[in-house]
């Protein structure tokens, strides 16, 4: 059964014109612009994009700097907290909004409103409830337990948390909506199949419904790890980095170099290196997906 | 399996999924919406805190509590940020880029769907040579930061002779929407039994016939997904419609920006919450009219397919 | 001739009827809180006056926001008729790629060189002798704002001076206060910084160490004083949980901080809360230390754009921007001081008027901005945003690292 291979013409034809735009866009956007970028991170691109070779110094003033090194650590945290919370608190969330439930579109609703608000004034509300002296912080000490302390923001340790707490605010209704699909996608017969063999619920989704929504899963992930690596917004409304530099992640690192500190070249050097290790996680992932695999 | 799947492609909107107590006070049910509650307070604790906000005065707002209800009300910052709020010379709040706003979405996600859930089904159904690869750098795409491209874009939509126009921006928002939207239609079409689709080569339908009767019918939850998602990110993008446009056609956002993220002068807050959850009511109207379909478009499914 | 040609076309435009020249130009700039906004409403009325149309593209969020749509514009194709940019060293490189106009013509026929105080403010704009950009006023950064009632809960004086507030610290801290009021974002600490400097360690040293990058002086005596002084005002701001700018100066007003070090446009915020400069609030220019303050400022530069009538109209507003007219009323909104010493103003508050005395009395320094390059401001920020929230980097190891970014700035 070669059904995939050519038929008459014109009927591959239509599939392969349907591909066009996407491989121009490819071709031309994606790969010419990380070119552009890679090679411009070895310029000294000020203001305006130039040609002046300078070989690494980019890279190695990159590597110099505390602040980079901080961020990327930050963004190795925030990142796999956010991955797994976003992921645990969607699916569950999606879940429950399966079990046949009343008022199912209030509730959606209530979940996926954040994120129709900009990032800018997400970052300014849960900076004001989570601040010492107004917020929740303030509230639990005017009700009687003076030594309450709750102020993530200002601890270098904990901000990374407050971030978390506003970050997800904003995304698992989103995820949740993805888990949703996912689940409605999956054929009614395999309930049905599950519930005459007795099998319970838990069961049900832990070994046979979950495997099945793989690619849910990984389209679930791909979506919130390019919102973790672009995370930037939401950093400077909330916290600007602070304490000191302690809430920094690398893609304001690269904004701020770029626009505020009219130095391209070093931002295009920062996020060659966040592409770079985009390329290591993704190349073994590509490999895993498409190559060992018969489609089927 | 393909004549069972074509018959009931899904459960009908009136099944529920697990199983299938009744009680309404079940201790199970107890759980289900108790977790429920719980999760929507914490999603509403922050609206709470917007909407108190937006209606309390300056003098108000600088005394301090966040979460007390305005002692005075007033309506005062809606209508400033609505028709009131200045943008240099343009005193007539977020109103003014609001057609604007409306004139980039509506084609911007029309298009931005259409070319990715072709994208996505060519890569389900219809490989070609090479087509892993290009879907892997496609999804390689959605982790670039969206500012590196800024300048190659100028480029490229000024040699094409769209820089400035409606339809280059719509074109930019097609391209960047694209690694994701392909990633998400081409993970839920391969959910999809490829028996449904041989029989539908058999049966002598082409390319777009199967797209347009079979899949698309099927695929209604992903395509709410993809709505939310375009509509979300096109109509709250800033950046991209202030660098590829004219001053003419500047979106809602950068109303709502200078309002919002004016860094000297006075900050108005109360104006900033009611303009944000004014800014907010388009994607939440959408999700709210498309959510429904979540349940129903699997209903049309069983009637259709 | 050439001058006087362009002089009489100037005049022509401004007085022949409206229709027959009118000339739409987009202006980008970041001016959009209440009285920015108002403060440019009077320089497009002043522009339309002359016949053509000012058409707005305001963009909030300062210059990391504005700056790539203006270099994306411009980069495209189709740049706007004219933008605002901070003076300084930003557009040198869209000068060197012959993307700005050359108004040199303009400024000869209204006589810039005579009228714009201080001198320096055209310096900026000038690069080989050619002049650029039309500045438009001046913001100062070194002023210390203070809680009157503060310090009368305090039980001690308003002080007149730094140390006499650094003295007063733990007696507000006593009464609950909040000696310095400073917000989390870099800008803020790295503002601060640069105002001791030059206040304690002077004017000139500021200008050596940023404008000629002398590291020997960065690590010198006078700077180490300043690193001291940084240290003191981290323990007296130790506590500020807050981000925004004014939402540190609404500690001030409220008086739940003793003060807070921040340009001119804090101003505006005391007077939305109704507070009267030396009744309910106190400033200090030069921190009280040393009458100085800087010029900085804003600047319009005009991209080239070929069609006459557009070179025309942007001569028009090159030349109406500093018009006396123009600057009082564009001024007085703003906040900020005008560029021309000529002018009248005596609708000026307290504090703005102490400002106007020391600029007539000369005692100027340039603003940081047009000494140092962007990049160098980034890493500067970097740098004080971490020691002003981190007790435990000490003074001399904070000194070290600032020697390090002098030792490599361009």
């Amino acid at each position: 059964m070669a059904l995939r291979r050519p038929n008459p013409l014109f009927r591959n034809l239509a599939a392969k014109a349907a591909a066009v735009p996407m491989i121009l866009a490819t071709l031309v956007v994606f790969l010419g612009g990380t070119i552009w970028t890679v090679v411009h991170s070895f310029t000294n691109s000020r203001l305006l994009p130039r040609f002046n070779w300078v070989g690494f110094d980019q890279y190695d003033r990159l590597w110099e700097s505390t602040r980079w090194i901080v961020s990327i650590q930050n963004l190795m945290i925030y990142g796999s907290l956010s991955l797994v919370f976003s992921v645990g608190i969607g699916l569950l969330l999606a879940i429950l909004m399966d079990q046949k439930i009343r008022y199912e579109d209030t509730f959606r609703t209530i979940m996926l409103y954040p994120f129709a608000l900009s990032f800018i004034v997400t970052g300014l509300v849960w900076q004001w409830i989570l601040n010492p002296d107004f917020g929740i912080q303030s509230i639990v000490r005017g009700l009687g337990w003076e030594s309450f302390t709750f102020n993530p923001l200002h601890d270098p340790q904990l901000v990374l948390y407050g971030l978390l707490i506003a970050g997800l605010w904003q995304g698992t209704g989103f995820v949740m909506c993805l888990m949703l699909a996912g689940l409605r996608g999956i054929d009614e017969d395999i309930w049905k199949a599950s519930r005459v063999d007795g099998i319970p619920a838990w069961k049900t989704y832990l070994l046979i419904v979950l495997p099945m929504m793989r690619p849910v899963f990984i389209t679930t992930l791909v979506i919130v790890a390019a919102g973790i690596i672009k995370l930037y917004d939401l950093v400077v409304a909330q916290t600007s980095g602070g304490p000191g530099n302690a809430s920094q992640v690398p893609a304001m690192y690269v904004y701020d170099y770029m626009f505020q500190a009219q130095n391209l070249g070093q931002g295009f050097a920062a996020s060659t290196m966040m592409l770079l290790s985009v390329l290591i996680v993704l190349i073994p992932w590509a490999y895993l997906e498409f190559g060992g695999r018969k489609h089927g | 399996m393909a004549d069972a799947t074509l018959n009931t492609p899904a459960r009908s909107i009136t099944e529920a999924r697990g199983t299938k107590p009744k009680r309404a006070l079940s201790g199970r049910n107890i759980m289900i919406y108790g977790t429920l509650i719980v999760f929507s307070l914490y999603y509403l604790l922050p609206l709470w805190v917007m909407v108190m906000t937006s209606l309390k005065g300056m003098p108000e707002i600088r005394m301090g509590n966040i979460f007390a209800p305005p002692v005075e009300i007033t309506f005062e910052p809606w209508v400033k940020a609505w028709s009131q709020a200045c943008t240099g010379l343009n005193c007539d709040g977020l109103s003014r880029g609001f057609w604007n706003s409306v004139q980039i979405l509506i084609p911007s996600v029309i298009l931005s769907i259409v070319v990715a859930s072709v994208n996505g089904y060519a890569l389900t159904f219809w490989k070609f040579k090479g087509s892993d690869i290009f879907f892997t750098i496609l999804i390689f795409g959605a982790f670039i930061p969206y500012q590196v491209m800024l300048y190659p874009i100028v480029i490229l939509l000024r040699e094409m002779g769209l820089y400035g126009s409606l339809w280059g921006l719509v074109l930019v928002h097609t391209i960047f929407g694209m690694p994701i939207l392909t990633l998400l239609f081409r993970n839920y079409f391969s959910t999809i039994p490829e028996e449904l689709f041989k029989a539908a080569r058999v049966d002598g339908a082409g390319f777009w016939a199967i797209y347009a009767k079979i899949l698309m019918p099927m695929s209604l939850p992903i395509f709410v997904v993809a709505i939310i998602l375009q509509v979300t990110g096109i109509w709250n993008d800033f950046l991209f419609g202030v660098v590829y446009t004219r001053p003419d056609l500047y979106p809602m956002t950068v109303q709502l920006n200078n309002i919002v993220n004016s860094v000297q002068g006075v900050k108005e807050y109360n104006v900033n919450m009611a303009a944000t959850l004014l800014t907010g009511l388009v994607p939440l109207f959408i999700y709210f009219v498309s959510g429904k379909l979540f349940v129903r478009g699997i209903a049309a499914g069983a009637v259709k397919g | 001739m050439k001058p006087f040609k362009l002089a009489t076309a100037l005049v022509a435009s401004v007085t022949l009827p409206a229709a027959a020249f009118a000339t739409e130009l987009d202006v980008t700039h970041w001016w959009t809180s209440g009285g920015e906004a108002a403060a440019v409403a009077e320089m497009a009325t002043a522009f339309d006056a002359s016949g053509n149309k000012w058409v707005d593209a305001a963009i909030a969020g300062g210059g990391s926001t504005a700056r790539p749509i203006i270099v994306s514009r411009i980069l495209g194709g189709d740049p706007m008729g004219a933008f605002q940019f901070n003076h300084g060293r930003q557009a040198e490189e869209l000068i060197e790629a012959g993307l700005l106009r050359d108004i040199t013509a303009v400024a000869e026929a209204e006589g810039w060189k005579d009228l714009i105080n201080p001198p320096s403010l055209l310096d900026a704009c000038t690069l080989d002798g050619k002049i650029y950009c039309a500045p438009v006023n001046i913001h100062s950064w070194q002023w210390l704002w203070l809680s009157n009632a503060a310090f009368e809960k305090a039980g001690v004086p308003v002080p007149a001076n730094w140390e006499d507030y650094v003295a007063s610290a733990p007696k507000l801290r006593e009464a609950g206060i909040l000696p310095l009021a400073l917000g989390g974002q870099a800008w803020q600490s790295a503002g601060l910084f640069n105002v001791l400097m030059a206040t304690i360690a002077g004017p000139d040293v500021l200008a050596k160490i940023y404008g000629e990058g002398d590291a020997e002086l960065a690590a010198g005596e006078d700077m180490a004083r300043v690193f001291v002084a940084a240290a003191s005002a981290r323990d007296m701001s130790r506590g500020s949980n807050i981000q925004d700018w004014n939402l540190a100066t609404n500690m001030v007003i409220t008086g739940q901080a003793g003060g807070q070090i921040m340009g001119d446009w804090a101003q505006g915020e005391f007077a939305v809360a109704n507070l009267v400069a030396g009744e309910d609030y106190t400033c200090l220019p030069g921190l009280g230390v040393r009458s100085v303050i800087s010029t900085g400022g804003d600047a319009f530069y005009f991209p080239v754009i070929d069609d006459p009538a557009i070179t025309a109209a942007q001569d028009v507003l090159a030349a109406t921007l500093l018009k006396p007219e123009t600057q009082v009323a564009f001024n007085l909104k703003k906040g900020s001081l005008p560029v021309r010493g000529d002018v009248n103003l005596e609708a000026a508050n307290d504090c703005m008027k102490k400002g106007l005395e020391i600029l007539a009395a000369g005692d100027t320094m340039p603003d940081v901005n047009m000494l140092n390059t962007e990049d160098t401001n980034n890493q500067l920020n970097d740098l004080f945003v971490q020691f002003f929230q981190d007790g435990s980097i000490t003074p001399e190891a904070a000194q070290a690292s600032f020697v390090r970014i002098v030792e490599t700035k361009d």
